[in-house]
């Protein structure tokens, strides 16, 4: 008897000739409903499809629930869940080791927003290639509710109490203080999500994206402002974004006027067409001032707010030798025999 | 030679001047550029061939507050801080009486006449010396004459101790090379002190001399924490993070300058290093660690007030086994009042950083050449370990100038550690991240972008294959094997200096910078006690196996220390038994200067006269009594 041969259809595979399974973590521990899962589903998306070798990356956060994220996706990366509001220095530290690799680095509001904020401002100053993902939920998912900086004003907890301090707005903080891309997306909106990822795979300099990415389990009530129902009904996107990755040989066609293209650093092409405000993109005033209209209306603005894709990033303002400082052989640390001679002669 | 026919002072000095045996206190307002005076002074008398050592005693100010700078210079070779100032010389009104009123009868006294202090005291020889005049003379220009006004009392000291003038002039010369119009005028104001003290105080008596030796014949001067820079340097240190923060700051800042002239690729003009003046302590540790677990050599230097902020990241770095290389420059307690005095006292606090169960390895440096060697062994080790390591340095030692032998090339290869290879993976056979495959506790890591699986790293929440745990027993056999590796260090940290004395009853225990004071100490007991004593001193923590052998010698051992609470006795006691705990007595040392030998000869004869009588005290009491006494 010989069963009839049925051809197996082709694995799917990206560019590099990985399957997108590669690119999954070990399953996730988060509740059902989190913001944060879809963005770590959206994060395995823009890897896979720019094809980006997972073993080529590294993952770190700090601690919370969002930080627990980076185990959930890329699982054959190293990853580093490190201490609450301390992941820039140990992000600035991996990268120094090693400079060929593509970091990425998951945050929560509270562990970027409150302890966290110092090494936050210092990694914004520094432009250190890393994208820099703050899984935005106006709370403290995993020491259970309490608020975080980026809750509104006004905003409840599910036991009623208000907040009565004002927010921080973290794109703002982030291009006063010098990131090269910011951004701000919505943990439901999966195809403006991708298209900033992936353009953020591209960038050289510290991408900062804020992702509005609601607590099912403690801050999806409402009177909250950081709800999916909430989100929705006040996502204010301010470009309609395509990305052209540098390998899909495609010509770039856009609108004069409406359209402002961007040259990517690693040769791809960022399209941000304007909708509503006027606004431009590369010019950091002006993207300032589009955050302050848009959160006095009571919205959210999203999309690419700022980029400037040509900035000098940290480790070429050290100028550091192109192979990873980790692998420098001995030949090239220790200094020679003569070298400690003339040092012993100067203190002789 | 002094001759006695001249006209004597109120304190006439019949007898022979002191040869090469003195301590001379320079007091000073900080910020009146008196550091170049002090270091031609120090470096003249060591160009003498006589043993010597500088120490600045210092405010933690810019500009405007006391501050003292002494030298030592001694025929034996005792290099520790002389309890007593055999010549003072005083050029700060605020602190001049009282500098006077502090001295020992017969001691000498250079000062600035306008001071009037030969008011002060009889049973002193004065000095007095027209500085404004002087340096009138000598500096036309009013701005500059504050700078060069303290050259004055070098010269003035050259004459009165016969410190060959031709020495202050390489010396000063080596100083200011860079400085043409600065050193013409700084050489003219060492010479008209000289000129001076020669016209008015020729023939005078002078209790104290320096006279040409061969004891430092090619040594090297240098401060410790120059040294550790060097060791660093050495030891291909490829990341560093630091933050600011007396009496450290030197160390990094010496560190960065070699950098810079020995870790340019020839080739293509880039840097083989990377180093960040990070925001703070806590980002320092935190781009050591993470720059340790992409695979980097990577160190950062700090004191007291940094160890505190980097209490986290060092017990992160515990559990999630990475190397850290940490350098404690320590101080005198936190805040404002004594930081840039010195202390050991984040013995106990290094030792256990961080919350949770967690001890860590120390390295004790007594002296500049183990700065340098210590800073190789502490990268080694901590990659060898997979753990921080904490180098114990002290503003003594870390800021002040001490005579070594020049520093030897390192001929070892550095020690990298457990890494995954092809190579050690073909030996292992199956890895696992935190598998002990070779039962000394530790495991082979892969580093990121090189060779082996990545996996995710956690503090205290794994198994043996790096996966998320919360299981009691996988944390309790996480807890087992860090302990366990921690009892292999034991076998590879600087084993102790014992020094056995035959027939000796009586034991010292001592580590970094106090050493200079036992050297001296142990002879003050036997020459003036008849006291033989062993000597054990402490380079390492965890302790060795040595130190149960050391204490089971002796009758009674003397552990001596710079802190208030006997920090390192702690220690001590938590790893020894009943009856080795009960030999040890605790000697103790804190009042922000360098400890002396005076002190610590003084607290043991007194203890060992309280021996000498019938048994009322016991052992406990002693320690008790130590504390008072200090
Ligand atoms: C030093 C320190 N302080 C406090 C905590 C407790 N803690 C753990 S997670 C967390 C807040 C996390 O909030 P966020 O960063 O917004 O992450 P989310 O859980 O909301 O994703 C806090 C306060 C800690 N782990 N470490
Ligand atoms: S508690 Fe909130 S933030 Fe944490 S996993 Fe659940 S839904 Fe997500
Ligand atoms: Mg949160």
């Amino acid at each position: 008897m010989s069963t009839p041969v049925v051809p197996t259809p082709p694995k799917k595979v990206n560019r590099i000739g990985l399957e997108p399974a590669t690119y999954r973590g070990a399953k996730t521990t988060l509740c059902a409903g989190c913001g944060h899962n879809a963005i770590s589903e959206r994060i395995i998306d823009a890897f896979y499809e720019m094809g980006v070798d997972p073993t080529r990356v590294l993952k770190l956060s700090g601690i919370g629930c969002s930080s627990k994220s980076p185990a959930y996706f890329l699982g054959s990366a190293h990853g580093f869940n490190s201490v609450h509001g301390r992941m820039p220095s140990v992000a600035t530290g991996a990268m120094l080791a090693n400079r060929t690799m593509l970091g990425i680095g998951v945050s929560g509001d509270g562990d970027t927003g409150a302890i966290g904020v110092g090494q936050f401002v210092h990694l914004m100053r520094r432009n250190l290639p890393l994208i820099y993902i703050v899984e935005d939920n106006g709370c403290y998912g995993l020491t259970k509710g309490q608020f975080s900086p980026t809750a509104d004003l006004g905003s409840t907890l599910k036991n009623g109490v208000v907040n009565d301090l004002p927010p921080i707005d973290i794109c703002a903080l982030a291009i006063e203080l010098g990131a090269t891309f910011v951004a701000r997306s919505f943990s439901g909106d999966k195809k403006q999500l991708l298209s900033i990822l992936k353009a953020a795979i591209s960038h050289k300099g510290t991408c900062m994206i804020d992702v509005i990415s609601p607590c099912v389990t403690f801050n999806d009530h409402e009177g909250s402002t950081k709800s999916y129902a909430y989100a929705k009904d006040h996502d204010e996107p301010v470009n309609e974004i395509s990305f052209v990755p540098f390998f899909e040989d495609i010509s770039v066609e856009y609108e004069e006027g409406t359209t402002t293209p961007v040259k990517m650093h690693d040769g791809s092409t960022l399209l941000l067409k304007k909708l509503e405000s006027t606004y431009n993109p590369t010019d950091k005033l002006e993207a300032n001032r589009m955050l302050h209209e848009t959160a006095r209306r009571g919205e959210f603005a999203t999309g690419v707010i700022y980029i400037q894709p040509d900035a000098v990033d940290f480790l070429t303002l050290l100028n550091l030798v192109d192979e990873p400082l980790a692998v420098l052989p001995q030949g090239r640390t220790r200094p020679s025999r003569q070298a400690l001679e003339e040092i012993m002669d100067k203190h002789r | 030679m002094a001759s006695s026919d001249l006209l004597a002072t109120p304190a006439a000095v019949t007898s022979p001047p002191l040869v090469n045996d003195l301590s001379i206190q320079v007091a000073t307002v900080n910020g009146s550029g008196s550091q170049t005076a002090n270091l031609v002074l120090l470096r003249s008398i060591f160009q003498m061939g006589v043993p010597v050592s500088g120490k600045n005693l210092f405010p933690s100010n810019i500009a405007g507050l006391p501050t003292w700078y002494t030298i030592r210079a001694n025929r034996h070779g005792y290099i520790a801080r002389k309890k007593e100032i055999d010549l003072l010389v005083a050029m700060n009104p605020e602190t001049a009486r009282e500098d006077v009123l502090s001295l020992e009868p017969g001691r000498a006294v250079v000062y600035d006449e306008a001071l009037k202090l030969d008011q002060v005291r009889p049973d002193i020889t004065f000095y007095p010396v027209p500085f404004d005049k002087i340096v009138a003379e000598v500096c036309p220009d009013a701005r500059l004459r504050r700078l060069v006004r303290n050259m004055i009392y070098d010269g003035v000291l050259a004459h009165l101790l016969g410190i060959d003038l031709a020495e202050m002039d390489t010396a000063l010369t080596r100083l200011m090379k860079k400085k043409a119009k600065a050193l013409t005028l700084n050489l003219a104001a060492l010479q008209a002190g000289f000129a001076y003290a020669s016209e008015h105080f020729e023939g005078r008596p002078v209790p104290f001399r320096v006279e040409r030796m061969r004891e430092t014949h090619d040594l090297i001067l240098i401060e410790g924490n120059g040294a550790a820079a060097l060791g660093c340097l050495m030891a291909g240190v490829t990341v560093v993070a630091w933050y600011p923060i007396t009496p450290s700051s030197s160390l990094c800042e010496t560190l960065i300058d070699y950098l810079r002239k020995y870790r340019i690729d020839p080739d293509t003009g880039k840097a083989t290093f990377a180093v960040v003046q990070a925001e703070d302590e806590i980002a320092a540790l935190g781009m050591v660690v993470g720059a340790s677990w992409a695979g980097a050599r990577s160190m950062t230097s700090t004191s007291g007030p940094g160890i505190s902020l980097m209490a986290e990241f060092t017990g992160l770095a515990y559990f999630a086994e990475l190397p850290a290389v940490i350098f404690d420059v320590q101080r005198v307690g936190p805040s404002t009042g004594l930081p840039t005095r010195t202390a050991q006292g984040d013995i106990a606090f290094a030792a256990g950083l961080s919350h949770g169960d967690t001890k860590h390895l120390l390295l004790l440096p007594a002296s500049v050449s183990e700065c340098y060697t210590m800073a190789m062994q502490a990268f080694d080790l901590a990659e060898r370990f997979q753990t921080p390591i904490f180098i114990m340095s002290d503003l003594d030692l870390g800021m002040n100038t001490w005579m070594a032998e020049p520093f030897p090339y390192p001929e070892a290869p550095l020690d990298r550690g457990k890494v995954l290879t092809e190579q050690t993976l073909a030996a292992i056979g199956e890895w696992s991240r935190y598998k002990d495959v070779d039962g000394d506790g530790i495991a082979y890591r892969s580093l990121p972008g090189q060779f082996g699986p990545g996996f995710f790293t956690r503090g205290s929440g794994h198994n043996a294959r790096a996966q998320y745990s919360e299981r009691p027993d996988d944390y309790t056999q996480t807890l087992d094997r860090l302990l366990r590796k921690f009892e292999s260090a034991r076998g590879a940290v600087p084993e102790p200096e014992i020094e056995l004395r035959a027939g000796a009853r009586v034991g010292i225990i001592a580590f970094g910078t106090s050493h200079w004071a036992i050297v001296e100490t142990r002879d003050q007991l036997r020459d003036e006690d008849r006291l033989e004593t062993s000597y054990y001193r402490l380079r390492a923590f965890p302790f060795t196996h040595h130190l149960d052998a050391f204490i089971d010698a002796h009758d009674r051992v003397y552990v001596v220390e710079q802190n208030r609470d006997g920090q390192m006795l702690g220690l001590m006691r938590q790893d020894l038994t009943g009856t080795r705990i009960n030999k040890l007595r605790s000697v103790r040392h804190y009042n922000g200067l360098p400890i002396d030998a005076r002190s610590v000869t003084d607290e043991i004869r007194a203890h060992e006269a309280r021996m000498a009588l019938p048994p009322e005290t016991s052992a406990e009491d002693a320690i008790v009594g130590a504390e008072e006494a200090v």
